[in-house]
């Protein structure tokens, strides 16, 4: 159904787009319209079909029926270079340039200018940096891709998308590890682009940024086409209705009232603990049934503080006490000896190992605590996956398939039963609800609220205020990797941790 | 019990079977058995017999691939540990000497080891350290002669048998029993799969990668030397320039026709000794077909691709779409 008054012209049509996995429906019969010059949010849940889409589009998989315009002419691309060819490039979630390149050759890949054979480098570079500036981006070209940050190189991938002469420019969740300062530049960019005319198809989990940044909003669930609204007309309530069609108990609800009980001794306590040059030595309380937040910017040193804490990196200043013992933390084995778990950011690279099985994956931790020469028996591994299965309803219920077959918040509830076998006394998780769909965030927030009632400890990392201040006893603030504040108790709530971080910004350029 | 074929192993069974058959068409005796001597004699025994050492190779190779690493120097251990054993055996006693080259083929992996998972040089270049420099080891100690011995005890392990099946073939059934008992009756085994996989996440859910990593070497190093004592009994010498010579390309082969992923993670070492004896079945074919044998290297290159196209995800994919157009 087109609800669109036809101001702009449509660039891109889709009509009737319908693809299969074996047997699957994955994409069933949706239509998909984008204006030139328009910033078009696409959403959905995880499974919905959203990059299904992308690639039934872009070539990657070829679509089973349904038909594809670009400026009125039907085009069927048989990979991801012909779509480039016809004018859409599409940028990944995980960058896929090469890091050990120079920025200059990312750009110019397969295209260098060449004189007799060869690349004449220089003209490469020239161009590279004018292209970057228009941009608003100065950076030395002539170094490897992989020495610059993760926004960098999202830049200068958008930045060799567009100039491959690209009408439609697809963002597959583009901001996922960006921090608010480096998505406002890229905000900045994908409206100037917009302004020439470029359409841009933007796939997001954060509708902070669907608001902040698109002019319209298509949403799919399950492979259907929910309906394609316009953003400045579609309350924040009845989006997530579209995209869940539930309504979502407002996580962000309720602050439950609970009685911090600061008299106790600390489960796990740090005094001084830090690393030179990686993060500022800090004091670190952790009890039982609390949660610790970590909040402030990407690369402020929340993540760092959670590895140096596990033992990921080595600490070479400070104390550490676990149930008033003093301890030494040296690596992840002895961290996990002495009680704690580590659910990383990195869920794919450092969480999950992709090719075992569910089952292989829960046990993992507490097989690795036994050592290799006590086996965990077939019937123990069943008899603890089944139950953290059932417990954290891990979809599919299947303990034989293998991890990497399942979606992000199914992954990260294996990881964190991998933990919970393990029967820990702190449990650190790093950005529990990156990349997960909104469904699942909830759920992971209640299962926080579980484990901190259990009597676990916790220290969460989140970039999700809202969320923080819902689940936490106490929200630490990090800036230039440093500890600066910590606010408890009633002094949590949105306002007062985003002002404290963005308090006295650091006048490092 | 059913006869059905596992799901796993199914493309090696098939073309180990169809070689088998292939070398029953090119000579019709293949099949033959007869006992002289209390010891199987035949083609079909020559097949075993003559994988064992490959096999034993491909028992500890297909561990170290499952790290993710690769041995390179599991020949030139072969040839120290036959030099070490056939230089000692007539002058000290038969433990002593086979002592001395299995502790030296866990000493060369327990190098390997330490070069690859504590110093994190490449698994290719720190093992081509002792691919090359074994070698010159072994024709140092056999001072650059062929060491010849005459202890029978030691011979036995190239010429003797147990119940009428050749010493090789026993030994390497033992290896292989032992190896299986190793990985699949402990934990080890899916270690090493989670190391390999995935060594980040391993080491922060806890374990111990290093010593998983040595593990694997120090086995591989083990299982050469075992290799290496085999291959000089059988000529009653040490011949440190030819002694497993390229053999840790085959056991390579033998490990990929296995289906182990070069990458790392999941492995079947009972997949890479059937490898093994893919290899030696068309060896032996060829032989006994009248070839000359410089086409073996042709055929194994043909029959590598098709075991290996058998495995391939895409071709899987492929014979779904045709199957999706014919439904249609």
């Amino acid at each position: 159904m087109d609800s669109g008054s036809k101001q702009a012209h449509a660039l891109l049509e889709v009509t009737g787009l319908t693809k299969s996995f074996l047997g699957q429906r994955a994409l069933d019969d949706v239509d998909f319209t984008l204006r030139s010059g328009e910033i078009h949010a696409l959403l959905g849940e995880n499974g919905a079909g959203k990059s299904t889409l992308i690639k039934a589009v872009t070539g990657v998989v070829q679509r089973d029926a349904g038909i594809v315009r670009l400026d009125g002419a039907g085009i069927m691309p048989r990979n991801a270079e012909e779509a480039v060819k016809a004018g859409i490039a599409t940028v990944y979630q995980e960058v896929n340039l090469l890091p050990n390149l120079t920025v200059a050759e990312n750009l110019y890949l397969g295209r260098q200018p060449t004189r007799f054979g060869l690349v004449r480098d220089g003209q490469m570079r020239r161009a590279a940096a004018s292209l970057l500036r228009g941009f608003g981006l100065s950076i030395d070209v002539g170094i490897p891709l992989g020495e610059y940050s993760v926004a960098v190189q999202h830049l200068v991938a958008i930045a060799r998308a567009v100039d491959l002469s690209a009408r439609v420019l697809i963002l597959d969740e583009p901001t996922a590890s960006l921090d608010a300062h480096e998505v406002e530049i890229l905000f900045g960019i994908m409206r100037q682009l917009a302004g020439r005319g470029i359409g841009i198809i933007f796939v997001t989990h954060f509708l902070d940024q669907v608001y902040a940044v698109s002019d319209r909003i298509t949403v799919l669930r399950n492979g259907r086409l929910v309906g394609e609204r316009e953003t400045s007309a579609l309350p924040r309530l009845d989006l997530v209705h579209m995209m869940l069609g539930r309504e979502l108990s407002e996580v962000t609800a309720d602050r439950e009232q609970r009685i911090v009980d600061d008299s106790g001794a600390p489960y796990a306590s740090f005094r001084g603990f830090g690393k030179r040059r990686y993060v500022a030595p800090f004091d670190l309380d952790l009890r039982r049934g609390q949660v610790v937040a970590l909040a402030g910017l990407l690369g402020s040193g929340r993540t760092e503080t959670a590895r140096i804490v596990f033992g990921a990196e080595r600490a070479d200043s400070g104390t550490a006490e676990v149930a008033g013992k003093g301890v030494h933390i040296t690596s992840p084995r002895e961290a996990i000896r002495l009680g704690f778990g580590y659910c990383p950011e990195e869920r794919k690279t450092e969480g999950i190992v992709a090719e075992l099985s569910v089952r292989e994956n829960i046990v993992l931790a507490v097989q690795a605590r036994r050592g290799w020469s006590r086996p965990l028996s077939r019937r123990e591994q069943d008899e603890i996956s089944g139950h953290f299965i059932k417990l954290l309803d891990i979809r599919p219920a299947d303990p034989e398939r293998p991890i990497g077959l399942l979606s992000g918040g199914n992954q990260q509830k294996v990881l964190l039963a991998r933990w919970l076998a393990t029967k820990p006394g702190l449990l650190i998780l790093d950005e529990p609800t990156r990349g997960i769909d909104v469904g699942a965030h909830a759920e992971i927030i209640r299962l926080i609220r579980q484990l901190c009632a259990d009597g676990l400890a916790l220290l969460v990392i989140s970039s999700e205020i809202e969320e923080v201040a819902v689940y936490a006893d106490e929200v630490v603030v990090l800036r230039d990797r440093a500890h600066v504040t910590t606010l408890s108790g009633d002094a949590i709530n949105v306002p007062a941790v985003l002002s404290t971080i963005a308090a006295e910004t650091p006048h490092v350029a | 019990m059913p006869f059905r074929l596992p799901k796993q192993g199914a493309p090696q069974i098939l073309a180990f079977l169809a070689i088998l058959l292939a070398d029953r068409l090119v000579s019709p005796q293949f099949f033959d058995l007869r006992l002289q001597d209390g010891r199987l004699f035949g083609s079909l025994v020559d097949v075993f017999n003559r994988g064992a050492p490959v096999a034993l190779l491909s028992l500890g190779m297909v561990l170290v691939i499952a790290t993710r690493g690769i041995d390179l120097s599991v020949g030139a251990v072969m040839a120290i540990a036959g030099a070490v054993a056939a230089s000692l055996v007539d002058t000290h006693s038969v433990p002593l000497a086979l002592g001395a080259a299995l502790g030296v083929g866990v000493l060369c992996g327990l190098w390997n080891g330490f070069l690859v998972a504590v110093l994190r040089i490449q698994p290719i270049v720190a093992t081509l350290i002792l691919m090359v420099a074994g070698r010159g080891i072994a024709q140092l100690i056999t001072e650059g002669r062929i060491v010849t011995f005459t202890s029978p005890q030691l011979a036995w392990f190239g010429n003797g048998s147990i119940l009428g099946i050749p010493a090789p073939v026993a030994i390497t059934l033992g290896m292989l029993l032992l190896t299986l008992f190793l990985v699949r009756g402990s934990a080890l085994g899916v270690l090493i799969e989670a190391t390999g996989a995935n060594a980040r996440a391993s080491e922060l859910a806890g374990i111990g990668t290093w010593a998983v990593t040595i593990a694997a070497y120090v086995w591989c190093g083990l299982c050469s030397s075992v290799a290496g004592v085999i291959a000089a009994a059988d000529i009653l010498g040490a011949d440190a320039n030819n002694a497993g010579l390229w053999l840790e390309l085959d056991a390579i082969l033998a490990v990929v026709i296995g289906g182990t992923s070069l990458f790392g993670g999941r492995f079947s070492v009972i997949l890479a000794v059937l490898g093994a004896l893919i290899i030696q079945a068309m060896n032996t074919g060829i032989l006994l077909s009248g070839y000359r044998p410089e086409l073996n290297l042709v055929v194994k290159a043909v029959v590598v691709i098709a075991v290996l196209l058998l495995q391939s995800p895409r071709l899987a994919g492929l014979g779904h779409w045709f199957n999706r157009n014919r439904t249609i």
